[in-house]
C-alpha cells in the first residue's frame, strides 16, 4: 500500500503532507509526555520492531503468505503516540532508503497507515477494553477487533485521498470496493497476527502492554546481614519511599503515562491483566461473534464487489498478492541488504486467489484462528502454573 | 593506597534497600565501602540483586531506604548530571553501551552530554580509545566491530567520562579467552576505583584483591578474594563454584591492601 | 542497514554527487520530484527531458545503470496496478490490439508509470550517493524535529540487530523441528514476533539505560554536524531548478 509518486496530485500530497506533519509533531509532544526522555531509545527500538517485523512470514496456505503491517500492533502495545511515531518513521527511512514509497507521497502514506491505522485501532481498543469485562482475554479480543477494522479504515482514508486528488480516472465506487474488500481481507490476517501477538506478550510482560499496565508495590522488608546487624532505624524508613520509585527508569513509565489518559481503560486493562488465568475455556463465544460478522462483512463486501468489476477485484487482490510475495523474498536471508533487489518472477498468484480466500478462507481463518488462541492460551497459562 | 582518613571513600552504601514497582524487593539493606583506588569483585548468585545495586549507584533507581555516596557526594536528584559523570558503568551488552552509528560518536556522547566541545571532546575521545587500544577504530560503526572489541570500546565510552569508580557488569562475559586477558591487561592500567560485578571468579582473583558476596540482598561476605573463594562452606551456600580444576590456594595474587 | 556506512544501498565513490552534501541532496531530489509530480501528463517529452536529466546525474556518480535499474524493481507493485489501469477507467475507449481500452485509463497509466519511476529513480539515486548517517545529519539538518532524528538513527543502529535476534528464533525454531506450513502456526509465529516486540523494548530500556549513565537528558549532544557552501548549494539546485524550468515549459506548451 506504499503509495509512489505522481499516483496523488501535487496539492493534495501537499496538504497530507502537512496533516501528516502535525500528526507528528502532536505525537512527539504526546510521546514524550508519556516517556519523557525515554522516547527516543524506545520509540526507536519498537521502530526497529516494527520494521523487523513486517518481514515474518505467515503461511496463509498454499504457498502463499502475508505479512504484519504493525499499525493497530503499535498502537496497542506502546499507545497511539508512540505509535504514530514508529510507523511512521519506519515509512520515512522505507522512502528515503528503500524508495519503497514516493518522498512526495510521504504525506500520503504517513496520513493513511501511521495516522488512520493507528488512531481508529487504538480508539477501538480502548472502547472495548473499556466496555467488556476487564479480563486479560478482553485485550486480545478488543487488539483483533481494532487491528481487523483499522485495516480496511486506512483503505477507505486510501480512497478519501484518491477521490480528492486521485491521478487515475477510475470511478471512486469501484476504488473504493475494490480497497475495501481487499483490505478487509488482509485485515483479517493482521488482526488474527496482532491478537495473537499481543497474547502472547501479555501472558509474558503484561505491563509492557500499554493497555494493561498496573503497578502493585508492597511495604519495603529490611533483612540483616550476617556482618553488619539491620541498623534501628532501618526498618522505620523503609515505609515511605515505595510508592515513589525509581527517579528516572521505571518510575516514569508509570506516572507518566497515566496522567494523559486518566481514567481510560487502561486502568481498568491494569486491573484485569494481572488477574490470574480465570479459566482458560469461559465464554469465546464473543469472539465467534466478531468472527462471524468479519466473515459476512466480509463476504457481502466480496460478492458486492466480484458482480460489479470482477477485473478490478482481481487487479488489487494480484497486486496485493505480488507486494507480499515480494517483501517475503526480500525477508529470506539478509533482509535489509536485498531490499532493493526483490526477486518478484514467483507471481504466479492470481485474482483467483482473491475469490479462494474470499468467502471459504474466511470463516475457517476466523474460526481457526480463534481455535488456536484459545489453546495456545490455555496452554500458556497452564504452564505458567 | 590513599589514606582513608583524609579523602573520602570512592563509594559508600549503607542499608540500602529497594524494591521493584511491581513489588518484588530486591534490596534488604547493604552496606559498602570501596576505599580510592581499590579493585573490588562483586559476587553472587544470579538474582542476587547485583545489577540492582549497580544502578543505585549512579542514581538510575532511587533508593527506597538508604543512601549511596560517591567521592562524599550523596546520589541525589539535585547533582544526578555529576554522579554520572563519577560513576562509570560498563553494561554488559556492548550492543546496549554502543548505541551511536561511529565509535567516535559513541566515546564522545558522554564527555559531550557534559558539555565538552571542539578539539577538547577530541582529545578526551582520542585518549579513552587509546587507553583501551582501540584508536584505529574511531570512525568504524560498532556493528562491525568483534565482541571483545565493542566491549574494549564500551570501557572506553565510561573512561571518556573520567569517572571516580569504573563499574563493570559481568566485563569478562562472551569474551573469547584472549579478549578476556586482553580486557583484564587494560582493567589492571586504570588507574581508578573498580568494581567489578562478575561470575568469572578467577578473573576476580586475578583483577579484585577484595571481593564482596552479594546474596539475598544483603552483603553476605567481605574480604580477601582468596580467602573467600577458599572458604568452601560460604561458596556453597552462595551458590558460587569455582570452574573444574581451578583451586584458588595454588595462585599466588599480591597481598589485600588495608582499605 | 545497521552497517552505518556500508549498508548495501549505498555505493561507495568518490564523485561529485557523493561529495555534495547530504542535506542539498535531499532537498534537490525532494524538489525534483515534486516537480515532476506536477508536470502535466500531456507533456510527454517533459518526462523524457527529466529522465535525460536524471541520467546525467546517475553518470556524474558513476552508478552503474544496471544498479539503478535494478533497483526499481521496488515499484513493481504499481505497475502492476498502473497496467490494469486502461482496462477498468471511464470515459471513451479506444481499440489497441483488439482490446478496449480507456483513453483516460492509458494517460492515467501514463502518468502513474513516468511519475513513478523517475520518483524512484531520484531517490534511489540519493540513497545510494549518501551514507546512512549522513541522511541522518542531513535530516537534521533540514531541521527534521531532533527527536524524529533519534529515533531514525536508533532503528537504524537496531534494525539489524532485531532483524539478527529474529532470525535467531526462526533457526531455534527450525532446529526443534517447526515449520510454519499454515494458519494453524500462526500461534508460534506470533508468540515469535511478541517475544521479539518483549526482548526490542527491554533493549530499549537497557539503551536508555546506558545513555542517562553517561549524562543523556533527552537532547542528543550534536557530536556532528554538516554545512554547505553556497557553491555546493548551487550545484545542489542545478537538477530541481532545470526540472522546474522543463515543468513550466510543460505548463506553457498547448
Amino acid at each position: 500500500m506504499h503509495v509512489p509518486d505522481g499516483f496523488i496530485d501535487a496539492p493534495v500530497s501537499v496538504a497530507t503532507g502537512v496533516v501528516a506533519a502535525g500528526a507528528v509533531a502532536v505525537s512527539l509532544r504526546g510521546a514524550r509526555r508519556e516517556l519523557d526522555e525515554r522516547t527516543a531509545p524506545l520509540a526507536g527500538l519498537v521502530a526497529a520492531f516494527i520494521f523487523a517485523v513486517q518481514m515474518l512470514n505467515f503461511p496463509v496456505a498454499a504457498g502463499t503468505s502475508g505479512h504484519l503491517l504493525g499499525g493497530a500492533l503499535a498502537a496497542i502495545l506502546v499507545g497511539p503516540y508512540t505509535g504514530v511515531l514508529c510507523v511512521s518513521v519506519v515509512l520515512l527511512m522505507q522512502s528515503v532508503l528503500f524508495a519503497d514509497g514516493g518522498l512526495t507521497a510521504l504525506g500520503v502514506n504517513i496520513t493513511d497507515m501511521a495516522l488512520v491505522t493507528t488512531v481508529v485501532a487504538y480508539a477501538l481498543f480502548r472502547a472495548i477494553v473499556k466496555l467488556a469485562p476487564h479480563r486479560r482475554r478482553t485485550v486480545t479480543v478488543a487488539s483483533f477487533v481494532a487491528a481487523l477494522i483499522s485495516v480496511p479504515a486506512a483503505a477507505v482514508a486510501f480512497t478519501a485521498i484518491y477521490a480528492l486528488g486521485g491521478t487515475a480516472d477510475v470511478a471512486i465506487g469501484k476504488v473504493f470496493a475494490a480497497m475495501v474488500g481487499v483490505h478487509v481481507l488482509i485485515g483479517i490476517g493482521e488482526a488474527a497476527i496482532t491478537a495473537l501477538t499481543v497474547g502472547a506478550v501479555v501472558a509474558v510482560r503484561p505491563d509492557l502492554v500499554y493497555g494493561a499496565r498496573g503497578v502493585t508495590a508492597r511495604p519495603l522488608e529490611i533483612r540483616s546481614s550476617p556482618l553488619a546487624p539491620a541498623a534501628p532505624g532501618a526498618v522505620a524508613r523503609a515505609e515511605g519511599p515505595v510508592t515513589e520509585p525509581a527517579a528516572t527508569t521505571s518510575g516514569t513509565s508509570e506516572p507518566a503515562g497515566i496522567p494523559e489518559s486518566a481514567g481510560a481503560p487502561e486502568l481498568a486493562g491494569a486491573s484485569g491483566a494481572p488477574e490470574p488465568a480465570a479459566g482458560p475455556r469461559r465464554s469465546v463465544r464473543p469472539v465467534w461473534w466478531a468472527g462471524l460478522a468479519a466473515a459476512l462483512l466480509c463476504a457481502g463486501v466480496i460478492s458486492f464487489y466480484a458482480s460489479a468489476s470482477p477485473d478490478g477485484l482481481e487487479k488489487v487482490a494480484h497486486d496485493k498478492g505480488i507486494d507480499q510475495k515480494a517483501e517475503d523474498h526480500a525477508a529470506k536471508d539478509s533482509p535489509l541488504a536485498d531490499y532493493g533487489v526483490k526477486d518478484i518472477t514467483d507471481a504466479r498468484l492470481s485474482g483467483g486467489l482473491a475469490g479462494v480466500i474470499g468467502v471459504g478462507a474466511t470463516l475457517a481463518v476466523g474460526s481457526g484462528v480463534f481455535i488456536v488462541i484459545r489453546r495456545r492460551r490455555a496452554t500458556a497459562e497452564s504452564g505458567r502454573g | 593506597m590513599t589514606d582513608p582518613a583524609t579523602t573520602p571513600p570512592s563509594l559508600q552504601v549503607s542499608g540500602l534497600a529497594y524494591a521493584y514497582p511491581d513489588g518484588h524487593q530486591a534490596l534488604f539493606g547493604v552496606d559498602l565501602t570501596v576505599a580510592r583506588g581499590e579493585r573490588v569483585a562483586l559476587l553472587g548468585p544470579n538474582g542476587a540483586g547485583k545489577t540492582t545495586l549497580v544502578l543505585h549507584l549512579n542514581g538510575i533507581l532511587t533508593a527506597g531506604a538508604g543512601t549511596v555516596t560517591v567521592a562524599g557526594l550523596p546520589v541525589a536528584k539535585a547533582h544526578l548530571a555529576e554522579i554520572r559523570r563519577r560513576v562509570g558503568i560498563v553494561f554488559q551488552d556492548p550492543d546496549d553501551q554502543l548505541f551511536m552509528p561511529s565509535v567516535r560518536e559513541d566515546v564522545a556522547f558522554g564527555p559531550a552530554a557534559a558539555g565538552l566541545r571542539g578539539p577538547e571532546l577530541e582529545e578526551r575521545v582520542r585518549r579513552a580509545l587509546e587507553r583501551v587500544g582501540m584508536a584505529e577504530f574511531a570512525d568504524r560503526p560498532p556493528h562491525h566491530l568483534s565482541f571483545g572489541q565493542r566491549r574494549r570500546v564500551a570501557v572506553a565510552t565510561v573512561l571518556a567520562m573520567e569517572p571516580e569508580i569504573l563499574v563493570l557488569d559481568e566485563p569478562s562475559s562472551n569474551l573469547d579467552p584472549a579478549s578476556r586477558r586482553e580486557l583484564a591487561d587494560i582493567l589492571r592500567s586504570l588507574d581508578v576505583t573498580v568494581l567489578m560485578v562478575t561470575h568469572d571468579l578467577p578473573y576476580a582473583l586475578e583483577l579484585c584483591p577484595r571481593s564482596v558476596v552479594l546474596s539475598g540482598g544483603v552483603i553476605a561476605a567481605d574480604g580477601g578474594t582468596q580467602e573467600l573463594l577458599c572458604d568452601e562452606e560460604l561458596m556453597r551456600e552462595h551458590r558460587l563454584e569455582l570452574p573444574f580444576g581451578f583451586d584458588p590456594r595454588s595462585v599466588t595474587v599480591p597481598a589485600f591492601p588495608v582499605g | 542497514m545497521g552497517a552505518g556506512h556500508a549498508h548495501k544501498l549505498y555505493r561507495e565513490g568518490r564523485s561529485p554527487v557523493h561529495a555534495l552534501p547530504p542535506h542539498c541532496k535531499i532537498a534537490a531530489v525532494f524538489c525534483f520530484v515534486l516537480v515532476v509530480v506536477s508536470t502535466p501528463r500531456e507533456a510527454v517529452w517533459a518526462f523524457g527531458a527529466y529522465a535525460v536529466l536524471l541520467a546525467g546525474v546517475v553518470a556524474a556518480a558513476r552508478i552503474p545503470a544496471g544498479y539503478v535499474l535494478r533497483r526499481l524493481l521496488i515499484e513493481i507493485p504499481f505497475v502492476a496496478f498502473a497496467v490494469l489501469m486502461p482496462f477498468i477507467a471511464e470515459g471513451p475507449r479506444v481499440e489497441v490490439l483488439g482490446m478496449s481500452l480507456s483513453e483516460s485509463g492509458l494517460w492515467s497509466a501514463w502518468n502513474i508509470l513516468a511519475k513513478g519511476t523517475l520518483g524512484v529513480a531520484a531517490s534511489v539515486l540519493l540513497a545510494s550517493t549518501t551514507e546512512l548517517r549522513a541522511l541522518l545529519l542531513g535530516l537534521q539538518r533540514l531541521r527534521m524535529p531532533s527527536l524524529l532524528v533519534q529515533i531514525a538513527s536508533f532503528m537504524i543502529r537496531y534494525g539489524d540487530v532485531i532483524s539478527d535476534e529474529m532470525r535467531r528464533m526462526r533457526i531455534a525454531r527450525q532446529s526443534r523441528g517447526f515449520e510454519a506450513r499454515g494458519v494453524r502456526h500462526w500461534g508460534v509465529l506470533a508468540s515469535s514476533a511478541g517475544a521479539l516486540f518483549i526482548r526490542s523494548y527491554e533493549r530499549g530500556e537497557r539503551v536508555h539505560l546506558a545513555m542517562v549513565s553517561r549524562g543523556y537528558t533527552g537532547t542528543m549532544p550534536v557530536i556532528d554536524d554538516v554545512t554547505a557552501s553556497r557553491t555546493q548549494w548551487m550545484y545542489a539546485a542545478a537538477l530541481p531548478l532545470t526540472a522546474l524550468a522543463v515543468c513550466l515549459t510543460g505548463w506553457m506548451l498547448p
